[in-house]
């Protein structure tokens, strides 16, 4: 059995992720037929759960250029430290540090956005670029936004420990979005976004449990995972004035992949302003999904399928997070160069619990382990300026 | 007997068409979005938080996508 020295957890997925979530913010935060404020936003941001500390900054940067140009730019970075549940069963602990960079622009003609950006990440054994497209138009006096969106990726996956290793991984989204105004109180909306991932698509570093010999009864050996994935996520959201100032909304996601996973997306929230200068924000999320057609916590043997994987994110889980924020807004006396400012906070409590992912730091039988369940803190604290 | 069905089945096909060609009236007025342009009708308020937030669940989760940073807007300002 093989010693890997880094935290399979905090591979390949989250950075995929990270860079989805970047596309995102720098992608389409664009409306269609007005451009978006002049605005710098600095986070911190801290996720402490199941023995992991991950922290880190961003900084997020925002400038017209004459009427119809809109420059965006941001600049990630994490620190991730500990040791997971993973890495007490199968590594050793680790520091390690992630950057990302992005840039973005906006052009606004009439009624029309057109968006285009690049982002590049890096990691001592990781490296992802994306590029991405969208258009946005307004449409039917301005109640109706339709925005078509693309992007692709290409990844580098090395592995610490054998210089010789390289694969590549491809990743191409398609994305449409349809935000509407049905009342002159009620916002709703319709994405629809297909994700396709080509090539190495596994962790080096993350291994399977099979029965075994071995005076524990298991043995590992490394996952194996297919070379392609697909999946199509449809949601919808919806957000309603209420007379007394707030705000209150709801969205439902609904997701299914190549690989077998289904999964429900449902989440509540609640905005009220208050005391002149303070919004404050509730909110709630439940996720659940189930696990992947090639997932087991144990395996029989070694080698019993052509795929396998012991990866929490493809097992089956229910996870629910609450949350609440508070913002205090700030407004110069005299009109000058800033317009205002804001200082916020937010904090979730996220809890996962899993149907079929066992806790090995248990002594106990074979498979007879306990579920293994995860609490997590996440905080962030942001200044918002207006130009 | 046979004609009149035909033209009582077609008659409103074509006005839905006909319709279909004259330019939709906006149903809530530029004067009447007053609610909809307040900040806290935002989809997404503030974006770096948004951004990170949505990472923070995609890293943990097997689905992605869809979650509504796509568009936005409501054409109120």
């Amino acid at each position: 059995m093989g010693t890997p020295k880094r935290d399979p957890k905090a591979q390949r997925p989250q950075l995929g992720a990270l860079y989805a979530a970047a596309a995102a913010l720098v992608g389409t935060a664009a409306k269609a037929g007005v451009l978006p404020d002049d605005r710098v936003d600095l986070l911190y941001h801290s996720y402490s759960g199941g023995g992991v500390t991950i922290n880190g900054t961003s900084l997020l940067a925002r400038k017209k250029i004459g009427d119809h140009l809109s420059l965006v730019g941001n600049w990630y970075t994490d620190s991730v430290s500990g040791a997971s549940i993973d890495v007490v069963t199968q590594a050793s602990p680790y520091k390690e540090k992630r950057n990302q960079e992005s840039l973005g622009v906006d052009l606004l003609l009439g009624k029309t956005t057109y968006s285009v950006g690049y982002i590049n990440g890096s990691e001592p054994d990781f490296r992802s670029r994306t590029a991405y497209a969208s258009v946005s138009e307004d449409m039917f006096g301005d109640l109706t936004t339709l925005t078509f969106g693309a992007s692709r990726g290409w990844d580098k996956v090395g592995e610490r420990g054998a210089p010789t290793f390289k694969a590549d991984a491809d990743r191409r989204n398609w994305s449409v979005g349809l935000t509407q105004v049905l009342t002159r109180n009620l916002l709703t909306g319709l994405n629809f976004e297909t994700t396709e991932s080509e090539g190495y698509l596994q962790n080096p570093y993350r291994q399977v449990r099979y029965s075994s010999n071995d005076p524990r009864g298991y043995s590992y050996e490394k996952e194996a995972y297919p070379h392609t994935r697909t999946g199509n996520a449809l949601s919808g959201h919806a957000k309603y004035y209420l007379r007394w100032r707030a705000a209150l909304d709801g969205s439902y996601r609904y997701y299914r992949d190549t690989w077998g996973i289904v999964a429900h997306t449902a989440e509540l929230g609640y905005t009220l302003p208050a005391f002149h200068h303070w919004i404050f924000d509730a909110h709630a999320r439940y996720y659940r999904q189930n696990q992947a057609d090639f997932y087991a916590d144990l395996f029989p043997y070694a080698g019993s399928q052509n795929f396998m994987a012991r990866d929490r994110e493809l097992a089956a889980f229910k996870e629910l997070g609450l949350g609440f924020g508070a913002s205090w807004e700030w407004r110069p006396r005299r009109h000058g160069f800033l317009q205002k400012g804001t200082v916020n906070l937010r904090y979730d409590n996220l809890r996962f619990k899993y149907d079929d992912f066992r806790d090995l730091r248990v002594q106990a039988p074979v498979g007879s382990e306990p579920l293994y369940t995860l609490k997590a803190n996440v905080l962030q604290f942001y200044l918002s300026a207006w130009f | 007997m046979p004609r009149l069905r035909t033209v009582l089945l077609i008659a409103p096909l074509l006005g839905g068409l006909l319709a279909g060609c004259s330019p939709i009236e906006p149903w809530v007025k530029p004067y009447e979005r007053e609610h909809l342009a307040d900040p806290i009708m935002a989809f997404e308020r503030d974006p770096v938080s948004g951004a990170y937030f949505e990472h923070v669940h995609e890293s943990r989760e097997g689905a992605r996508g869809a979650t509504g940073t796509v568009g936005g807007g409501c054409g109120c300002n």
